[in-house]
């Protein structure tokens, strides 16, 4: 430590092996080439300094009155501007939603000093309720300041008139006219159509345009299926405005991409019809078994779907949830049914596939079949004797089919079963719909029970587990009547252009020899149009040509022995203990061009109940579409 | 080599004690600190329209980081160069964490709460990465300097955070990870060619690069070459920036009084556009002003860099100094349209606590470079 002083050591006093000259030497190389190097990095850095500042200068100095033009007197206030939504037309070119003027007054936090006091102020002159103010508030909050917030919608020209009169007290409040959804045809395209409503926070996906008041998202059906499509995107203009709000001048407009217009494949004409033709608690499919287009499709009852635009209010919305017959659901997608007798022809097919049977061979029906000690009865306690397949179906005979489901089995049943659409997800727009279940001997298997023969027997006359929409039901027997794996879908045409799968050599062959078909076909001729059918109600009046067609009734309900003793009598039940009537065709015969699917809750026979129905729906098919003919032509619908 | 001659240094430094090391910090530094931070308070009372939420937890933060920056000042530089390497460990330890278990921002894993704290790990990374660039090159001779063979386990020092960090995906913050080890590198005298060879390799793989970037960076690279094109969007903040900045004009639009940022045109005020509520509150007097403390702050880094007689703090120092830098180019460069934008902060003045916490640390070795700029490290060696 004697003589030691700092700054010494780096240059005299290292110990070691090595000659002290020769280190010193190296560190004041290496400290040379660093601090060349050191300055050259810190100059450039001091330069680049020297550039920011020199950007600074620019903006702040050179253009700084241009940005205070921008900014100071004028601020700049960016717009967006709300595109149209798009249209939703029927397949005739009818409106069926579309927009109505809406005159409303907005609230722009920006513009004014004092949110709450306009408030106060306005309600004053158009009374606001507590709730209204709150969600208000709430807006403000949520929103840029800039971005206004509706305060009251549908304003009667009263309310705007007392409003243009008291607009120095209102400060931030303005008029405006925006857009509303309207749908003319209410509550009979309800299902399908769905309906819009104000977007939720979790709608939020980034687009811009969700911010804007007034907008509104597709909540159900084609609406929210084809929401982004409908949607557009919105515009922007970049305003130049003064301290109070005044608009001085636009400084830069982007136009908006309205959005598109959505052609569906319903015709809203018979859908009005339709509905007028039926009651509460029954559903019907109309389908093109050309190309899988719904003609129509309608569900009792329904609910009107302009309710939703202005919100609805909590009893309206208890009132729909409480009612036992369902308003807001489709029973054509989402009602859940055993398809009973109209499934016959999937067992004849799984059994003729697995060459179990030939159409010739003849099963005798004594009135019931018996299984150990389990007795299962023919809908005919006499029995219907010697039948073959054709004859069958015609009779509907359920020992026959018990037998036919015995040779095949439940998985070939369940196989040919979604070959024809059942149990799969169909792919149709209408969210939510359900896919219905087809069981499998591996399905009741994986629930840890065991699969029986007498399960086999029941699931062989479309009782038992399944359950099967009425859509489901419909694309089952256009596939049947086209021989091909056509999918339902009620999307014709976007911003006036055509969709795949309007042609039929869009859908490929279901790859079902065309005899068996045939035999189908034949057997389901002769139910509506043989004296001994079971369907013979469904008979079209001549000039329409001939609809072929399957019954069919299910029970919701056990008929125990000590009924069938005492005499047992549907219609002496409580309604809902009375079996669903069903019925699904087809016509013309010869050629087929439209399928039908009936599902009459509670009805007792398919007969009496479904197959009329079905026979009325196609007659006035057939009427309408001779005006908007069917096929690959799509109407240039845009104005 | 270690001999008790080295021994004795030691406890002759530790002899000075306390008292005397802390009559070493220089203050002057402190105080230029003191100074940045002051124009953070006040822009933050601005932006929060009052002291709070901001201004006041910026204080309170600043303190911290100060007693932070102090105590490690005093900490023995050789002590620190010894501990590099577990900082540097800890580091990336850090950011393999973030990526496990980090918290998710704007589609990118960030940060990672610690109690009331969110600590960025990138950011630690870029200290800690100096840190061990400079224990790495601290006894390398000029020669050893060409030696390739030897600049490959700095080289993979640097790729590996850069990797991590782009995992995240932060591709900006990647971007500095990576200049801030290349200043390393050039002022520890790796050779020009090879910077040369490295700059030329980028200029090729930038176009390949482009094409596996997340859509939200390629969008901030097109509204940067275009604002005009999305104003809603992503242009959005750069055209509100500029706006304010421009109308700040000479003098400003005085205290409080910024219109832009008031009427909340201005997007993030308190973290990344804090610099354009300067701005437009005290124009471009202020805004230059502010830009001269903060270069201030980067000249002494050097200064410490070129008064040491040692590799290590040299290193350590530059290193320091051009990380500072780059934080406040990026941001200052952001704010003003320059550059795409990068959610940078602004050091010291920007709202957020892990950045301050970073930073203080990052001085506080730069406190300890000059307090033992004297120190004896081992000679080069080949």
């Amino acid at each position: 430590m004697i003589g030691f002083r700092r700054g010494e050591h780096a240059a005299g006093s290292r110990v070691g092996g090595m000659g002290a000259k020769g280190v010193r030497k190296e560190e004041e190389r290496r400290r040379g080439v660093f601090t060349r190097r050191a300055l050259l990095l810190g100059l450039g850095q001091v330069g680049l300094f020297g550039f920011l500042g020199s950007r600074l200068y620019r903006l702040q100095s050179e253009d700084g009155e241009r940005y205070k033009t921008l900014a100071e007197e004028n601020r700049v206030s960016a717009r967006l501007i709300s595109p149209p939504r798009g249209r939703v037309l029927d397949r005739a070119g009818t409106v069926v939603a579309g927009n109505r003027l809406n005159w409303r007054a907005l609230l722009v936090a920006e513009q004014t000093q004092d949110v709450g006091a306009t408030l106060e102020t306005f309600s004053r002159i158009v009374p606001l309720t507590d709730q209204e103010r709150a969600r208000i508030e709430r807006e403000v909050r949520r929103r840029r300041r800039f971005v206004p917030a509706i305060v009251r919608e549908f304003l009667s020209w009263e309310d705007m008139a007392r409003i243009e009169v008291n607009a120095p007290d209102l400060p931030g409040i303005l008029i405006d006219v925006g857009t509303t959804r309207l749908y003319p045809e209410a509550e009979h395209l309800a299902h399908l159509v769905g309906y819009v409503a104000p977007p939720a926070e979790r709608d939020m996906d980034g687009d811009p345009l969700l911010e804007l008041p007034g907008i509104r998202v597709g909540r159900a059906g084609i609406e929210r299926h084809h929401d982004l499509l409908l949607r557009g995107r919105a515009g922007a203009v970049q305003l130049e405005v003064n301290a109070v709000g005044r608009v001085i001048r636009e400084l830069d407009r982007r136009e908006g991409v309205p959005g598109q217009d959505v052609q569906i494949s319903v015709d809203a004409e018979l859908q009005k019809a339709l509905r007028g033709r039926i009651e509460e608690g029954t559903s019907v499919v109309v389908m093109d078994v050309r190309n899988g287009e719904l003609i129509a499709m309608a569900s009792q009852p329904s609910f009107d779907p302009n309710v939703f635009n202005a919100g609805v209010s909590g009893a309206q919305w208890r009132e729909w949830t409480r009612n036992r017959a369902t308003p807001l659901i489709n029973k054509a997608t989402n009602g859940l049914y055993a398809p009973g007798s109209t499934f016959k022809m999937m067992v004849g097919l799984a059994a003729l596939d697995a060459r179990v049977v030939t159409p010739a061979d003849r099963v005798f029906c004594p009135g019931h079949m018996d299984l150990g000690d389990t007795r299962f009865h023919c809908w005919n306690r006499n029995g219907h004797g010697s039948l073959d397949m054709r004859s069958a179906i015609k009779a509907s005979c359920d020992v026959y089919f018990y037998e036919m489901a015995k040779r095949a089995g439940i998985n070939r049943i369940a196989a040919m079963s979604k070959r024809f659409g059942l149990g799969v997800d169909l792919d149709i727009e209408l969210p939510g719909t359900r896919r219905g279940l087809v069981p499998t001997r591996e399905w009741r298997e994986a629930q840890g029970k065991p699969w029986n023969l007498g399960d086999t027997i029941v699931h062989g006359i479309g009782q038992g587990f399944y359950q099967l929409t009425p859509l489901a039901l419909a694309t089952m027997t256009a596939r049947l009547a086209s021989g091909r794996a056509v999918q339902p879908h009620l999307t014709r045409a976007i911003g006036g252009r055509a969709v795949r799968g309007v042609r039929a050599e869009d859908w490929p062959s279901l790859g079902i020899p065309e005899r068996d078909l045939k035999l189908m076909r034949d057997g389901m001729w002769a139910v509506v149009n043989e004296d001994g059918g079971t369907g013979k109600t469904g008979k079209l009046p001549g000039q329409y040509g001939a609809m072929a067609g399957k019954t069919g009734s299910v029970q919701v309900r056990r008929v125990t022995r000590e009924q069938r003793e005492r005499g047992y009598k549907a219609e002496n039940q409580p309604r809902e203990w009375r079996p669903h009537a069903l019925f699904v065709g087809f016509a013309p015969a010869d050629n087929p061009q439209y399928a039908v699917s009936v599902v009459v809750e509670h009805g007792i026979s398919g007969s009496a109940a479904a197959a009329p129905i079905a026979r009325d729906a196609l007659v006035e098919v057939f009427n309408r579409l001779r005006v908007t003919p069917p096929g690959p032509r799509v109407a240039d619908v845009r104005p | 080599m270690s001999g008790a001659y080295e021994r004795r240094l030691l406890t002759r430094d530790r002899g000075t004690g306390v008292l005397q090391k802390l009559w070493q910090i220089p203050w002057s530094f402190v105080l230029l600190l003191c100074a940045v931070a002051a124009v953070g308070y006040v822009a933050l009372y601005s932006a929060g329209g009052g002291a709070e939420p901001y201004a006041t937890k910026h204080a309170l933060r600043f303190g911290f980081g100060l007693v932070l920056m102090v105590s490690i000042g005093l900490v023995d530089i050789r002590v620190i160069a010894r501990f590099a390497w577990v900082g540097y460990a800890g580091g990336i330890a850090l950011l393999v964490l973030v990526l496990l278990h980090g918290n998710v921002g704007k589609g990118a894993q960030r940060w990672i709460d610690i109690g009331p704290l969110q600590l960025q790990p990138s950011e630690l990374m870029k200290i800690m990465l100096v840190l061990g660039l400079a224990a790495w090159f601290q006894r390398a001779s000029w020669e050893r300097m060409g030696n390739i063979l030897f600049l490959v386990p700095p080289a993979l020092m640097v790729l590996l955070p850069v990797g991590l960090i782009l995992k995240q995906p932060n591709l900006g913050t990647a971007l500095i990870t990576g200049m801030v080890g290349a200043g390393v590198f050039f002022a520890a005298g790796v050779r020009w060619w090879k910077f040369a060879i490295i700059a030329a390799g980028v200029a090729v793989a930038a176009p390949i690069a482009y094409d596996h970037l997340h859509d939200y960076q390629r969008a901030r690279i097109t509204t940067f070459l275009d604002p005009e094109s999305d104003p809603l969007g992503a242009g959005y903040n750069i055209i509100q920036s500029k706006i304010a900045l421009g109308s700040g004009g000479l003098w400003g639009k005085g205290f409080l009084q910024g219109t832009q940022g008031h009427l909340n045109f201005l997007p993030e005020k308190q973290t990344d556009f804090i610099f354009t509520m300067i701005a437009e509150e005290f124009g471009l007097v202020g805004a230059l002003s502010v830009l001269g403390l903060l270069a201030l702050v980067v000249v002494f880094c050097f200064a410490v860099a070129l008064r040491c007689r040692h590799q290590f703090g040299r290193l350590l120092a530059a290193g320091l100094g051009t990380n500072f830098f780059l934080y406040v180019f990026v941001n200052v460069a952001m704010v003003t349209g320059s550059i795409p934008v990068g959610g940078v902060p602004l050091p010291l003045i920007s709202h957020g606590g892990s950045a301050m916490l970073t930073t203080m640390l990052g001085f506080g070795l730069l406190l300890s470079v000059f307090v033992h700029r004297d120190a004896e490290f081992g000679p080069a060696r080949d």
